[in-house]
């Protein structure tokens, strides 16, 4: 295995973390697009959504698709549940508050789980078997193609919605003016529920899909929930294609740092990358300035 | 129709409405003047419940609506035009005519019929047709208050609320908004509730007129009668002004 070919390993390992980062940060924009506030909670759906498929999967005897799918609906019920019981009571508080929030959510969600599930790692089954595929002299798992095919399918989704359906276009309005919004007719508080809804169900699908191959337990939603947010602020918090860019560019960096340099610098790479955003471009690396006409 | 009955509103310890009353009948015109900060925007923003009164009644076709929240409001019937358009500059101009109508999407309405008021309102306003699929954010300022009227018709409202339509736009342009408020209101019986700076013109089109100062209703009289005041032409209307030494 020459040098070409190591890069090439992994920068499609990279890539495959990297639409993981996407979609939890996806979560993020989401949220922050609604709310303007930053959901520190959004690590836990991921953990919750890959130690639930498990939960439904190895001890109850489900069948996988089905464990993933009820995974997915109890984590969204879970993110619903939050925003009635901890962001909704609090009407009009500050951004900063609400953010303090979340993060005590997210202690109280991670605590649970440690209560529930205990402190071991676990694995998720490959969702269709674990013969290594070669490709140019890279090794990829199946599983990094179905991490390819459903961030593809979540990104294609989440434009259609957002940019086709009524309620996704009343939501991006609600974003750019919530009184606005209101005076068409829009149910502001829906929108922030349903907002949080959205972002649990799409982080609890990226801690499925990333479980197999790098385990879970009950505090992986640090990290994965740190990165995703990297993305989202690489992507100027938007809710499209920037933050997918995002997470890519800090899944091929932490990746090619990890192999070329050194493995122990994986985690700093992608901090780093957050830090130099946030000191020199922190209103995300491709929105351009804004001209308004009035 | 709509009948307001001794509200207060507060910003804060602000005392922004005392004791304000008034009514708009069905399908009539009715014009809000007073100077800036006399509370106009303020008692268009308390009907349709962005800034809920503190006391004090508001009964819309026969039923109180005062602690209903905005979006049932504009289901009720009442759209607002808000002072400063606040079109959705991010989305396209078509977008911005569909979120007008998105109770009828939530309940349902047939497609059709939503698809039918949206060439309406290009017919009304043939510039918005040419530009439909542009963003909002790059119309021009008459252009984005056409956007913003025909945004609140996409909900076919009984009563409209108009928060200074006029503001910032050329002569032309003032004309041709004031043109399709009468229409509206000749072909549709919409009844429209219009706060303006510009007196003049608004007391043109309207029937009647309320003068507001400091939160308070001085005078309530037909926009005839109004015109020819005295005090109101002095105030408003910057005409017979004498110097002290004149008089």
């Amino acid at each position: 295995m020459d040098l070409s070919e190591d890069i090439l390993q992994y920068i499609l390992s990279g890539l495959s973390t990297g639409a993981i980062y996407a979609v939890i940060g996806l979560g993020f924009a989401i949220i922050y697009n609604s709310t303007s506030i930053i959901n520190f909670a959004q690590g836990e759906f991921v953990m919750l959504g890959g130690m639930l498929t498990l939960f439904f999967h190895v001890t109850l005897f489900l069948s996988l698709p089905f464990s993933i799918f009820l995974a997915v609906l109890v984590a969204t019920a879970v993110g619903a549940l939050f925003e009635r019981l901890a962001i909704s009571p609090l009407k009009n508080a500050d951004p900063l508050i609400l953010v303090i929030i979340t993060i005590g959510g997210s202690i109280l969600i991670r605590g649970i789980a440690m209560l529930l599930w205990g402190k071991d790692t676990y694995v998720l089954p490959m969702f269709s078997g674990d013969e290594p595929i070669v490709l140019w002299g890279a090794t990829l798992m199946p599983q990094n193609f179905w991490i390819f095919g459903i961030t593809l399918i979540i990104i294609v989704a989440n434009r259609l919605f957002f940019h086709h359906s009524i309620i996704g276009k009343a939501m991006r309005a609600c974003s750019f003016n919530r009184v606005a919004s209101s005076l068409v007719g829009i149910n502001v508080k829906h929108t922030v529920l349903f907002s949080f809804a959205i972002s649990s169900a799409l982080g609890a699908a990226a801690g499925i899909i990333i479980a197999p191959l790098t385990m879970t337990s009950y505090d992986v939603g640090i990290m994965l929930g740190l990165k995703g947010f990297c993305a989202a602020i690489i992507g100027g918090m938007s809710g499209g294609i920037g933050t997918v860019a995002g997470g890519l560019i800090v899944g091929v960096l932490e990746s090619l740092g990890a192999g070329l340099i050194s493995s122990g610098y994986k985690d700093a790479i992608a901090f780093i990358i957050l830090l130099l955003i946030l000191f020199l471009r922190p209103q995300g690396l491709f929105v351009k300035g804004d001209t308004e006409r009035v | 129709m709509l009948r307001i009955k001794n509200i207060n509103t507060y910003y804060g310890k602000l005392h922004a409405l005392k004791n304000i009353s008034l009514h708009v009948g069905a399908g009539e015109i009715v014009a809000l003047i007073g100077a800036n900060g006399a509370g106009k925007t303020t008692i268009l923003n308390t009907i349709s419940a962005v800034t809920p009164p503190s006391n004090g009644e508001i009964h819309f076709e026969g039923s109180a609506i005062h602690n209903l929240s905005p979006d049932v409001i504009v289901r009720r019937g009442i759209s607002q035009v808000p002072e400063g358009r606040q079109i959705f500059k991010p989305l396209s101009v078509e977008d911005n005519l569909e979120l007008g109508a998105y109770l009828r999407y939530r309940s349902h309405e047939k497609r059709k019929e939503i698809q039918q008021d949206k060439e309406t309102v290009y017919v009304l306003f043939p510039q918005l047709l040419e530009r439909r699929a542009q963003l909002a954010g790059t119309l021009s300022g008459g252009e984005q208050q056409m956007l913003a009227i025909g945004r609140a018709l996409m909900a076919k409202p009984k009563l409209l609320l108009l928060d200074e339509p006029a503001m910032g736009l050329a002569p032309m342009l003032v004309q041709e908004i004031f043109r399709v408020i009468e229409e509206l209101r000749s072909r549709r019986g919409t009844s429209v509730l219009l706060v303006e700076q510009n007196a003049r013109v608004a007391l043109k089109v309207a029937d009647r007129g309320y003068v507001l100062e400091t939160g308070k209703v001085i005078l309530e009289e037909t926009a005839s009668e109004l015109l020819a005041n005295k005090d109101v032409q002095r105030a408003y209307l910057g005409k017979d002004k004498k110097e002290i030494w004149e008089r």
